[in-house]
């Protein structure tokens, strides 16, 4: 673990460094490119602080690994990329039925299948939202430099621990490469699982407004009944229509109430925009240099950052399109957030795409052209 | 020797007050019987007791009826989830009950990389032969040439012998009973438990929901699972165990009924037993027990009626312990890699 104060880091390795001090002490991962140095480093790191590293037989493995120490008491993660996030989904729904507490990170590259190996991608932020069978709410993060890389790793495991829910980094092979300096503040702000203060817990159901019900783990003595199958709140199987609808409503309320404390967005320039772009982690970068050629040129343009990509700020981006003349999506794949958008524009502003596929970035020059063309 | 305790103890203890969702006949409820008497023998607290399981009729031996922490999983995948809560709390004793579809099919991978790491978990495989709860397709297990719903006009592949793929893949205990052999398996269980490394227990066990279309047997169903445990018992020999050797068995050309007259017949001057049984490899056949074994043989050798004479030992399948052995366990050595490097 880094001491506090200016490094020069790989985002792969700022992710780890954020999930160690975080407070997770388990990981469970398998090797696939360009996610290796995450579980490189928390190879080499978490033994330091006392936490497990396994390297597991496939994707599968590290995903039911996962959660299985999940439940044992750890704050964990696993990390890989598109091929192996594919493999994860069927896992990763059942944290989401089980509400297990844990961190994916999909440092994204081009699909599909094996693609581009080696290059960047968002392509799967659909698969963030919707990979698993059934129907849940997911959050999911993306970061923009190396620096976010630790921050919202951090925020990862809060907000997994505070919602009891599985939460996805979707960075990138672009910002999981990259080198910058970062800063590891002195104190991070951690979230700690609610615990049953009593003897009795009713491990899937809570009167309690945040909808999260607390969290025994195994060992302790409450006999814990966990399943996939639709259960109770008590954890016996049941496929009542009753408890699958209070089970599944609950699992997305819980997110769904705290929309706006969960949302993220970063905003520049935005004030009197009339082109506003709107991006997310890598694709950002040469965003933010187009909104400010644009700027400098006299274009009214300004950038409307997501951190958060799920649940989809969809209040903070219907106030922004009532303000604009032109919306502007640029991210690495065929378009797909700015479906998101359009459904929520809903016609009421020009909804346009910068979509990139190729495994590339789109360049400053590309989206300053699309700005221009429709300021 | 202790006193025997009334099924109502071991069920107070151990059972959560669940309606049984096994069907009429299950092994199940034998293997959740000996485990509970193997972990009460042991005095194992049941809140240390993490049971795992994944998908399939075995999944439901623990969860929701062991009164400890259960956790029910995916598909195959309960190696890969036990794996996770064991190495992060080594204190859980951590047992996975699996079947031959859940553990040999869809998770074969996990099986054989948890035997492999030697991680201390007892493994249960619940072998019925097919995927039982899914309405009796072929599993991994199914013998070649059998019929069922997925293999109409027989089985076209050859079956794992999963008690062997464990041993090879580094299991450091590894034993194979039935439903039958219900005391060899709850001492094994208990040994499973004190183990220390990967532990793993293959169990044959009756399925007469759907056992009976793939061995043919057209007897009223609640008469099935005694014949099926019978079949069991013929059909298999403990290892280093000495095995009486004065039987053949008849197979029969046709009916069973028919050769069982003939023989009768052919045998009239010579003292031996006969009689139909249910044998795994042979089906429906006569067995001969005999003690002038060549004269009793050779009064037999061109019976029409008979298709051939087996061995005793012919197509059986062989029982006990496999492996006992020691290796570095592996969440010892992941606790001995934290302690060299500072971590505690």
């Amino acid at each position: 673990m880094l001491r506090p104060g200016r490094h020069l880091l790989l985002g792969n390795e700022a992710c780890a460094e954020g999930a160690i001090r975080a407070g997770c002490r388990f990981f469970a991962g398998y090797p696939i490119t360009p996610a290796n140095e995450i579980s490189h480093r928390m190879a080499a790191e978490l033994p330091r602080v006392g936490g497990y590293f396994l390297q597991m037989e496939d994707e599968i493995a590290s995903i039911a690994a996962v959660i299985g120490a999940s439940w044992a008491g750890a704050k964990a993660m696993t990390a890989t990329s598109g091929p192996g996030y594919s493999l994860m989904q069927e896992n990763i729904g059942y944290a989401h039925m089980t509400e297990t507490p844990c961190v994916v990170v999909n440092v994204q590259r081009s699909g599909p299948s094996t693609g581009q190996a080696t290059l960047p991608s968002q392509q799967d932020i659909y698969q963030a939202k919707y990979g698993a069978h059934g129907d849940y709410e997911v959050l999911a993060l993306s970061p923009w430099s190396v620096q976010e890389m630790f921050d919202l790793t951090l925020r990862a495991f809060n907000l997994a621990e505070k919602f009891r829910t599985p939460v996805m980094l979707m960075t990138d092979g672009l910002i999981g490469h990259i080198k910058e300096k970062i800063v590891i503040p002195e104190e991070v702000e951690t979230t700690e699982r609610r615990k049953p203060a009593g003897e009795a817990c009713t491990p899937f159901g809570t009167d309690d407004p945040c909808l999260v019900p607390e969290m025994p783990r195994f060992g302790d003595g409450y006999k814990l009944l966990v399943t996939g199958s639709a259960h109770r709140p008590t954890g016996v199987r049941d496929y009542t229509p009753m408890y699958h609808q209070m089970k599944v409503n609950r699992i997305r309320e819980k997110i769904m109430i705290a929309i706006d404390e969960v949302s993220d967005v970063v905003k520049t320039e935005l004030d009197d925009a009339e082109v506003v772009v709107i991006s997310f982690g890598a694709s950002a970068r040469p965003s933010y240099g187009a909104v400010k050629k644009a700027r400098k040129d006299g274009i009214k343009a300004g950038l409307f950052r997501l951190r958060t990509l799920w649940p989809f700020p969809e209040k903070l981006v219907s106030d922004l399109v009532d303000d604009a003349k032109t919306v502007l999506v640029v991210e690495m794949n065929v378009g797909k957030l700015a479906k998101e958008v359009e459904r929520v524009a809903c016609g009421r502003s020009k909804v346009a795409s910068v979509a990139k596929i190729g495994g590339v970035l789109p360049t400053v020059e590309e989206i300053y052209g699309s700005i221009r063309r429709f300021a | 020797m202790m006193p025997a305790k009334p099924l109502s103890y071991y069920r107070d203890k151990y059972i959560r007050n669940q309606p049984s969702a096994f069907c009429v006949g299950c092994g199940n409820g034998t293997i959740l019987n000996c485990f509970t008497r193997a972990v009460d023998d042991l005095e194992i607290p049941p809140e240390k007791i993490l049971c795992v399981s994944g998908i399939g009729c075995s999944a439901w031996i623990p969860s929701p009826n062991f009164n400890g922490d259960t956790l029910h999983t995916t598909h195959g995948r309960a190696l890969a989830f036990a794996t996770g809560a064991k190495a992060f709390n080594s204190d859980l004793t951590t047992v996975v009950f699996t079947g031959d579809g859940d553990g040999a099919g869809i998770g074969g991978n996990h099986l054989i990389h948890a035997a492999r790491r030697n991680i201390d978990i007892t493994t249960i495989l619940v072998n019925n032969l097919s995927y039982a709860m899914t309405g009796g397709q072929i599993a991994p297990t199914t013998h070649r040439g059998e019929r069922t719903v997925t293999s109409p006009y027989g089985n076209p592949e050859n079956p794992f012998d999963m008690t062997r793929l464990a041993a090879a893949a580094g299991a450091t205990y590894v034993a194979r009973w039935t439903t039958w052999h219900v005391l060899e398996l709850t001492r094994s269980i208990k040994e499973a438990l004190q183990h220390p490394g990967f532990a793993f227990i293959e169990v044959l066990s009756q399925c007469p929901i759907q056992q009976r279309r793939m061995f043919g047997m057209q007897d009223p169903i609640h008469r099935l699972p005694n014949r099926i445990l019978e079949m069991f018992e013929e059909s298999t020999y403990i290892r280093k165990r000495p095995e009486p050797m004065g039987y053949r068995y008849a197979v029969p050309k046709e009916f069973p009924d028919k050769a069982f007259e003939k023989i009768n017949e052919a045998l009239r001057r010579y003292e031996a037993s006969t009689r139909i049984v249910d044998h795994m490899e042979l089906g429906r056949v006569v067995k001969i027990e005999a003690e002038e074994d060549e004269d009793v043989w050779g009064a037999l050798a061109n019976l029409e009626a008979v298709e051939r004479i087996s061995g005793p030992l012919e197509g059986k399948i062989e029982l006990g312990l496999f492996v006992k052995e020691e290796r570095p366990e592996f969440t010892d050595t992941l606790r001995r890699i934290i302690r060299d490097s500072g971590g505690r």
